[in-house]
């Protein structure tokens, strides 16, 4: 997963959610950001924007923190199943 | 303080025309879920939803008339024109002028507005029909009845999102029950079924990819449905003197806000709507014998649901069946409380409990009696109809036989 994927994930969490990007780390749990269930909707909106995806519900489901995330757009940007990766909770 | 009572009953929906065919498919635990046929799905992530089949506005209205009004409020001039005629109403002039229209809707006329808006942003056209503003706005349904009728009285409409029929009813029941009314036309009707708003659904990520299965284990969200139901109240002694025959009665109504999220349910704010219906109806939870839920099929309303009947009906939760009948009508948003307060009557009057079909694994966090794919014999003497809207206003009805 490169710095630059990385950063743009970052940025489109921390424009959405409105909270410094510096508190978004890649180990940050939904949770710890306070970020409840329509706020993940609202981001996966900015991120299919962002990236120019399309993030299917069944893999949006089961994204708990910000690294299955990124891993889930990185997937979707090779052409993949996002989500696919076994959930952390 | 008067007894108020339902006198006529008029539906319009994907299980039927009329409120004959509503009742026989609920009994039947007929799911009117199928493809969506009035707009192309194939840039959505879902494809179906609950439509009244093959919907021609002939032989409801001529092609002038039909000119003037949404889908959504021919639903509620069809659904009332039922509802009178089955009540049986001989209007008088004084009747006509202080009888109330109370309706609800929660998009209203949308379906009209995204296609003039069509050719504004898209078509790069100048001009919009001249009868957008008035086909869309959401008390047409009240107008266009009051002119079927004649009907001068207060008439409004009520927009609470999926609680919007549930208020109004509420409300119609309050007023008649109170003597400002003497009769009341009230309920709700919808028709959503346009792209941009099915997209707008789509981007909410809670409609689901196939079917709804409320209270499942495997429930993958909500199908959005359409049509209308209206009913006919009036006080009992007056529907008694004039022969009328009486269908059910309402005997409470509660309201509660939430005021928490303005999409995540509570189970406290449900909780409180449907002790202040037992309160409004002078009941214990106990009494109740029939609970007809929200039941939207998400995995956030089933389970807060749940846990709200829990807590209001203790040890009787056990007892209690409650049902979804949107697994089989759909979810019609602004008409959701009037169809489902209907299903309440009709199983009431004719003995039976609506099922919650598609139900296929039991849920241990919604492990209630959910009446699951097969209608059942049941002499029952209360029942609830509950409506929890987003923005967390809800509304709870209470009937009796």
């Amino acid at each position: 997963m490169s710095e630059e994927l990385i950063q743009r994930v970052r940025n489109v969490i921390a424009n959405t959610q409105r909270i410094a990007v510096e508190k978004i780390t890649i180990d940050s749990s939904f949770q710890e950001l306070g970020i409840d269930s329509m706020d993940g909707v609202n981001i996966l909106f900015a991120l299919e924007n962002e990236f120019n995806i399309s993030i299917p519900d069944e893999a949006a489901k089961q994204i708990r923190d910000v690294r299955q995330m990124i891993e889930g757009v990185e997937k979707l940007l090779a052409g993949g199943v996002a989500g696919a990766a076994p959930a952390a909770s | 303080m008067h007894r108020v009572v339902v006198t006529g009953i008029g539906a319009i929906g994907a299980l039927g025309r009329d409120a004959g065919e509503f009742t026989k498919s609920l009994m039947e635990g007929r799911c009117g879920i199928v493809p969506i046929q009035s707009t192309d799905c194939s840039a959505l992530r879902f494809r179906n939803g609950a439509e009244v089949q093959n919907y021609h506005h002939r032989p409801y209205f001529d092609d002038k008339r039909a000119d003037f009004i949404d889908r959504f409020a021919q639903f509620a001039v069809i659904a009332a024109r039922e509802a009178v005629e089955l009540a049986g109403i001989e209007w008088t002039p004084q009747l006509r002028e202080s009888a109330a229209i109370i309706t609800g809707s929660c998009v209203g006329g949308q379906s009209t507005e995204d296609a003039g808006f069509v050719n504004v942003y898209k078509l790069g056209l100048n001009r919009v029909h001249p009868l957008t503003i008035p086909k869309t706005m959401a008390n047409a349904g009240a107008s266009h009845i009051s002119m079927e009728f004649g009907i001068t009285g207060p008439s409004f409409t009520i927009s609470t999102a999926c609680s919007s029929a549930s208020h109004a009813i509420g409300q119609a029941f309050w007023m008649v029950r109170s003597g400002a009314a003497p009769l009341a036309v009230t309920g709700g009707s919808e028709a959503p079924f346009s792209f941009g708003i099915l997209k707008a659904w789509e981007a909410l990520r809670v409609v689901s990819p196939d079917t709804c299965r409320p209270f499942s284990k495997d429930r993958n969200g909500m199908v959005l449905g359409e049509g209308a139901a209206m009913l006919i109240l009036e006080p009992l002694e007056a529907a008694r003197a004039r022969g009328a025959r009486i269908l059910a009665e309402i005997v409470g109504f509660g309201m509660s806000s939430d005021a928490c999220h303005i999409t995540q349910p509570s189970a406290d704010g449900a909780a409180r709507a449907m002790r202040a219906a037992l309160c409004d109806a002078k009941l214990g939870p106990e009494q109740i014998g029939y609970i007809n839920a929200h039941g939207t099929g998400t995995q956030a309303n089933d389970l807060t649901e749940t846990d709200a009947i829990r807590t209001v009906f203790g040890a009787h939760a056990d007892r209690v069946p409650v049902s979804s009948t949107k697994s089989m009508h759909g979810h019609a948003l602004g008409a959701a409380g009037a169809l489902e307060a209907l299903a309440a009557i009709v199983a009431l009057r004719d003995g039976f409990l609506p099922p919650t079909v598609n139900y296929t694994v039991p849920d241990p966090a919604c492990d209630l009696d959910v009446v699951p794919n097969t209608a059942r014999e049941a002499d029952i003497e209360y029942a609830l109809s509950n409506s929890f809207a987003f923005g967390g206003l809800n509304a709870v009805l209470a009937f009796r036989k």
